[in-house]
């Protein structure tokens, strides 16, 4: 149907008297948008299969190459965006669910952007972090409830597995098989480097990268794939993934093609099936099968490391958080709507969750006006794009963040949002050998080094502009934080004040 | 005209400390503060000074000494049916004043001895300690107009809106002898003009006098109100009395430990301790991680029989210990030692974190 055509939304230009004809903008596309028909003599495009990754564009010898944002338009209405119209047309032409990757791009508030941070001036010294010792290091875990002594006098260690960062931030959950082997060799390359966590996410773990078990988080998601004995005692700590923020309510889908071999062993189900997550646990139905989930898995692991529910911002998050820090869980990760993904459903990504900051402002509050905030450690996660974000979070009461898009982005990522695809022109979000091989690890993990311990060194910064030298000082000190342009109920949720007050 | 309160808003100031204390015991009067704090007059700016006077009560010595302020009597006669329900009243009077052209605008000044009501407190299934505080907090929370300023044993905290130096003459403290006192001027970024505000701030028999601007407030406030104190007034002082008391009294923690709580040793320092220590204070920086302080702070704490001093673990406040014979001395300027007692056995500045300690029994550093 004539109908299904759509006019591609960005445009390849190429600049013909830069272009020298070497057809790298060509092999280098996955997504066969470029080609050199014989007969025409010169370089031409298909722009309706391009996905914008820039991958031609950094490549192109002689900057020929750049993409623009198609003038195309439908008639003007401010009810039917073009974006609504072409999407009936697709499930019209197809009959079947939108897909989209990487977090919700819609235009809801950042509540990050209008949150503004406090520096000392004149009756409290801010701090230089060059001259002086700033502490970043972090422990996530639960709190003793009780002090005990020995014979002597002598304080026991009544601490619970605690995982030690040397700063507040780790890798989010993404699952070999939605990315390369090689990106997750330079996550977990980059982590042991850093003195901080990965996630190996809900597809196992690859034999090969159980020597990064100390900087390794293990993922037990409802499919459970890839979970034995072995595999939860590879790692310093297990999650149970619950929710995504990019879409609460329903579980990760790999499909078959993306099941290779080595994925398939890993996950340990067939080559070529799809890996579809069930939508809940189906063991875990309600808080007190989630309690049982928690010490089968501590028993497991013979109560050395902690346990992390993982699960998305929704609208009662700080009851079901306030369920999950007395479900013997050590520590609770929330994920907020703007949480990426390999590939999610577009409704619910765009439309299922709440952000982060209320959620987690929410959940802090709430586990303090029940005295068990020391139960539980949280980290916050969807979408913490910088450093200040990250002030901003520890601020509003999270002990750490996640960080998901931005490593990626570090590792060369370019937020096309195609990863569902499987044709991942980075070598990040695709199995395709050709493609992986583009992402060269030794790289990687430079980039993602490089990325935190700049992110490191602004925190820092602005910790050292409060008078702050210590992150734990930092935690839920919501007076550092005030709001601009916010009502007093988004205040009153995020418990700080408006700026000038 | 509405005037604003202490605890309506986040009050800041910078501030001058002191305290003497005798490590055999021995009491002596309290003119001697009065004439160390007249020194740091600068260092105030005649919005708040105070003082905690310990064995000044050896005849009560058994008993709970509350000092109330009233802003009127109908405060008075609903705080004292409030006692008399939960006390025994032993005593009660008048605090002795005498006027003082700088001193203006005062409450009603109450005194009382008092011990836990038997019934009521085996009812309550508390301990003395933990009851006694309840209801302080319930009178100072819930009595309109009436504010427990110090409710310990052995003790009292004598404050007003004024110099220190004045405030002294107006409670007539140098007809009081005890064995340690200690004071504070205020420098307050507002104007609160309430007594209740002034410092020291007590908790039972801990007084703390605090002299900085603490960067982790929100921090430490958030935290210590999940255990059940409420921090009314909104002020340093407050909070840091309350971590003191969860750590020392509800955690059992010894003034050591809970000094490398609130002021911890950097994790480099602590790495490259003895295996025994690191792992102690690694337990008790990763346990009690939101009671560390952090920002310039120089603290005295009063204590039954003791003294302890902190300062901030960069030392960013200015403190300096003396001592001469059995007596020690602690202020924000050496001056204001030296203008006691200019014949000093010894005198230093401790280091940041370093837990100053000294105690009438063992006489021990």
């Amino acid at each position: 149907m004539p109908v299904d055509y759509l006019y591609p939304e960005y445009e390849v230009i190429r600049n013909y008297d830069r272009c020298i004809n070497c057809r790298v903008c060509e092999r280098q596309c996955a997504n066969e948008v470029h080609e050199f028909p014989e007969n025409a003599g010169k370089m031409v495009c298909d722009s309706s299969k391009c996905v914008n990754c820039h991958r031609c564009v950094a490549l192109c010898p002689t900057k020929a190459l750049k993409i623009v944002k198609s003038d195309h338009t439908f008639k003007h209405n401010a009810n039917w965006s073009g974006k609504a119209i072409t999407e009936i047309y697709k499930q019209a032409g197809t009959g079947g669910v939108l897909l989209s990757s990487m977090g919700n791009p819609e235009n809801y508030p950042i509540y990050f952007d209008k949150m503004l941070i406090n520096a000392s001036q004149v009756t409290n010294p801010s701090i230089d972090p060059l001259r002086e010792p700033m502490e970043t290091r972090t422990y996530l875990g639960s709190k003793p409830k009780e002090i005990r002594r020995d014979q002597d006098g002598r304080l026991i260690n009544t601490l619970p597995p605690q995982i030690k960062l040397s700063m507040p931030i780790m890798f989010s959950a993404m699952s070999y098989g939605s990315i390369s082997y090689n990106a997750h060799e330079s996550l977990a390359r980059a982590a042991q480097e850093l003195g901080i966590l990965y996630n190996t996410g809900e597809g196992g773990l690859h034999e090969s990268l159980y020597k990064y078990g100390q900087n390794t988080i293990v993922q037990v998601a409802s499919g459970r794939f890839g979970v034995h004995k072995e595999y939860l005692g590879s790692g310093a700590a297990i999650e149970i993934k619950m929710g995504q923020g990019a879409k609460p309510g329903i579980g990760g889908h790999l499909p078959g093609t993306k099941i290779g071999g080595d994925i398939s062993r890993t996950r340990m189900i067939p080559e070529g099936s799809d890996a579809i997550s069930p939508a809940p646990h189906h063991d875990i139905y309600s808080i007190e099968d989630l309690r049982q989930l928690v010490f089968s898995l501590k028993e497991a692991t013979e109560y050395q490391k902690p346990v992390i529910v993982k699960i998305a911002a929704v609208h009662n998050v700080s009851a079901i958080a306030s369920g999950i820090a007395r479900s013997g869980a050590d520590i609770i990760a929330i994920d907020g709507f703007r949480g990426g993904t390999g590939a999610a459903p577009t409704r619910i990504r765009d439309n299922v969750g709440i952000p982060i900051e209320l959620a987690l402002a929410s959940v802090d509050s709430r586990l303090r006006s029940e005295g068990i905030r020391d139960n539980v450690s949280i980290i916050a996660a969807g979408s913490i794009r910088s450093s200040s974000d990250i002030v901003k979070a520890i601020a509003l009461g999270a002990d750490c963040v996640y960080i998901g898009t931005s490593a990626l982005l570090a590792l060369g990522c370019h937020l096309c949002r195609s990863c569902q695809t499987g044709k991942c022109n980075w070598g990040i979000a695709t199995q395709r050998e050709d493609l992986v091989k583009r992402l060269n690890p030794e790289i990687g993990t430079v980039r993602l080094v490089n990325l935190l311990t700049a992110w490191q060194h602004e925190i820092k910064e602005m910790m050292g502009g409060m008078g702050i030298n210590s992150i734990e000082s930092l935690r839920g000190n919501r007076s550092m934080l005030r709001g601009t342009g916010l009502n007093e109920r988004e205040l009153e949720i995020l418990g700080i004040k408006h700026a000038g007050e | 005209m509405y005037e604003l309160r202490e605890g309506e808003f986040r009050n800041i100031s910078g501030c001058a400390i002191s305290g003497i204390f005798s490590r055999s015991g021995n009491r002596f009067s309290g003119r001697r503060i009065i004439d160390s704090m007249k020194v740091m007059h600068e260092r105030s700016n005649g919005l708040g000074g105070g003082f905690a006077a310990y064995g000044i009560y050896p005849e009560y010595k058994e008993f709970y000494a509350l000092h109330v302020f009233y802003d009127d009597t109908q405060a008075r006669k609903d705080c004292e049916s409030f006692i008399d329900a939960h006390f025994d009243i032993i005593n009660l009077s008048r605090i002795p004043t005498r006027k003082t052209p700088a001193i203006t605008d005062e409450p009603l000044i109450w005194r009382y001895f008092v011990a836990p009501h038997p019934t009521r407190l085996a009812e309550s299934q508390l301990d003395e300690k933990e009851y006694t505080v309840r209801c302080v907090f319930a009178i100072n929370t819930s009595i309109k107009g009436a504010y427990v300023v110090s409710g310990g044993k052995n003790m009292g905290v004598f404050k007003a809106v004024g110099y220190p130096e004045d405030v002294g003459e107006f409670y007539k403290l140098e007809e009081y002898e005890g064995y340690c006192f200690t004071a504070h001027g205020r420098y307050p970024t507002n104007t609160p003009g309430w007594w209740g505000g002034a410092h020291p701030f007590s908790l039972l028999d801990h007084s703390v006098v605090h002299n900085g601007e603490i960067s982790s407030y929100d921090a430490n406030r958030r935290a210590i109100e999940m255990y059940g104190y409420k921090c009314t007034l909104q002020t340093d002082t407050e909070v840091i009395t309350y971590i003191i008391d969860f750590l020392h009294r509800r955690k059992g923690l010894s003034f050591k430990e809970v000094c490398s709580v609130m002021a911890a040793p950097f994790w480099s320092t602590i790495e490259a301790m003895p295996e025994d220590d690191r792992n102690e204070l690694i337990y008790l920086r990763s346990t009690f991680s939101s009671q560390l302080i952090t920002g310039p702070f120089s603290i005295i704490v009063g204590f039954e029989g003791g003294i302890m001093a902190l300062n901030d673990r960069l030392k960013l406040r200015s403190m300096v210990v003396g001592e001469k014979d059995e007596m020690v001395y602690i202020a924000s300027e050496e001056a204001a030692i030296r203008v006691i007692q200019n014949d000093l056995d010894r005198i230093r500045a401790p280091k940041g974190g370093e837990c100053v300690m000294f105690t009438v029994d063992k006489g021990d550093e």
